[in-house]
């Protein structure tokens, strides 16, 4: 078997339109929520979300390239360009040949299918333009990556709702570490907050009117955001001969299906996908520094999941940190995992753990070390990164400082 | 503008040209115009003229519009403008 690192990451969400500033932000606390913005908002009872702002398609993409890529595109094509240009990887013979990218998303060109719907059924229109099935498709993101660098090897969509960027990103390991693929682009994108897309959400009556206090005992509910995460995992000899910076490692994950409900989490299945991911990486639990927590600030995840920890480390389970930054960035659904790893990576690189913001009040069924309101100092050795998702399909990652 | 010069300002925009270097002996070819180019200067001229040209990217030949030439084009929408919406 085949050691893994990232070699290069990227991203674009409600925090920072980079790496870089999506980290000071996490390392600040900063929240990235904020009134949404878009036609027909008003029409919503839930109006608050992480959006990204200040993004300007137009300039970064040329005019035919506007009419192919829906925003979830634009997202993840600007994520990987910062990933690969990090990475400094380049494809072609046999690396380009064998390489691939895989991505999760889950609604895939949401505002697409929204604007298209209201052209039809709205405005009555009877003509859609020829694009709309390219633009919406899911796996639209990742065959722009693969035709824009060249990746030749395997690449597919993965949707599995929240959970989807972890489960990509597992499969994506799963090949480098099999010595399958020399290196894999991998992570996932959302952008949901559109009319239609928030309009679905409100449904289930798990959205928060006001913030994202995951772990807080006043919390009452969930946070959408957007945004996309892209890494460059790869084969650590490889990273190696061509003296890439190596950011973290990638040692072990656990997939896990619930087969219970299709909305209400299970302990046993969250437990058994992060019992499952330490012992793939041949980890004691005793060496986990750091848990980036699924952490939706909804009721029922924080306190099963607070559960689940608690039975898989046993006493450990005091001595770790846990945090949501989802308080920060929302809930960025099948693209939320990615963003997320960016916060196993600052801790295990640069010693800063994560914060979860919003924190207010104590719950004693979330009694552990939610790391609250601001970041800290922590040498970290290993890290877990939890994605649980509806219909209890569960991914988890676990990952080593180098 | 005339249904020629609206029909060749698409065309044009299309191929990423002046109107004035798109003539009505032009082919989609000369023109740099690919499939995925020809259904969206359909999908754009059904939009301008607000009518429906009956062309299946499948079998482009045998379709009951001729995309020959831009020469060609220009009839078959006039012909369908004046049925339409005559």
């Amino acid at each position: 078997m085949k050691r893994v690192v990232i070699t290069g990451a990227g991203t674009i969400n409600a925090l920072g339109h980079s790496v870089p500033d999506t980290l000071e932000a996490m390392r600040e606390g900063r929240c990235g929520i904020g009134d949404l913005e878009f036609r027909d908002v008003e029409r919503l009872t839930i109006k608050i979300g992480g959006q990204v702002r200040g993004f300007e398609a137009e300039g970064r993409f040329n005019r035919q390239q506007m009419t192919l890529y829906d925003r979830f595109t634009q997202f993840t094509l600007t994520a990987a360009k910062e990933a690969i240009e990090q990475s400094g990887i380049e494809f072609h013979g046999d690396t380009a040949a064998r390489s691939g990218v895989v991505l999760g998303t889950a609604g895939g060109g949401v505002s697409t299918w929204d604007d298209n719907y209201r052209a039809v059924y709205e405005e009555g229109k009877n003509r859609v333009h020829p694009f709309v099935v390219p633009k919406l498709m899911n796996n639209a993101a990742a065959s722009h990556v693969s035709m824009e660098y060249n990746l030749k090897g395997p690449s597919f969509t993965v949707s599995t709702a929240c959970a989807s960027s972890n489960h990509a990103m597992a499969l994506a390991f799963q090949m480098v570490r099999s010595g399958a693929a020399p290196a894999m682009l991998t992570g996932g994108s959302e952008s949901m907050l559109c009319f239609g897309g928030v309009k679905a959400w409100e449904g289930l009556r798990v959205m928060s009117k006001d913030a994202c206090r995951p772990f807080s005992a006043n919390r009452n509910g969930m946070v959408q955001g957007e945004g996309a995460g892209v890494f460059v995992f790869e084969e650590y000899d490889h990273a190696r001969a061509r003296g890439a910076e190596i950011l973290c490692e990638v040692v072990g994950f656990a997939m896990t299906s619930d087969a219970a409900d299709i909305v209400m989490p299970s302990k046993q299945g969250a437990a058994r996908a992060m019992a499952g991911a330490l012992a793939d990486g041949g980890i004691n639990a005793g060496q986990v520094g750091y848990i980036n927590a699924h952490g939706t600030g909804t009721a029922a995840n924080d306190k099963t999941e607070c559960a689940a920890v608690a039975d898989v480390f046993g006493p450990h389970a005091d001595n770790l940190m846990i945090s949501s930054t989802k308080s920060m960035h929302g809930h960025l659904i099948g693209g939320t995992g990615a963003v997320e790893l960016l916060a196993c990576i600052m801790a295990l690189r640069d010693g800063v753990v994560a914060p979860t913001i919003g924190y207010e009040e104590p719950d004693p069924e979330c009694a552990l070390d939610v790391v609250p309101n601001e970041a800290r100092e922590a040498r970290v050795d290993y890290a877990l990164s939890n994605a649980f998702a509806f219909g209890g399909l569960n991914a988890v990652l676990a990952l080593k400082r180098v | 503008m005339s249904i020629s010069d609206r029909v060749i300002a698409i065309i044009a925009e299309q191929a990423v040209l002046e109107p004035s270097d798109v003539t009505r002996e032009s082919t989609l070819e000369d023109l740099g115009i690919d499939s995925l180019g020809l259904v969206e200067s359909i999908f754009a001229i059904e939009e301008e003229f607000d009518i429906s040209i009956p062309f299946n990217a499948n079998e482009p030949a045998s379709s009951d519009f001729d995309i020959s030439n831009v020469g060609a084009i220009i009839d078959g929408i006039e012909r369908l403008v004046s049925e339409q919406k005559g």
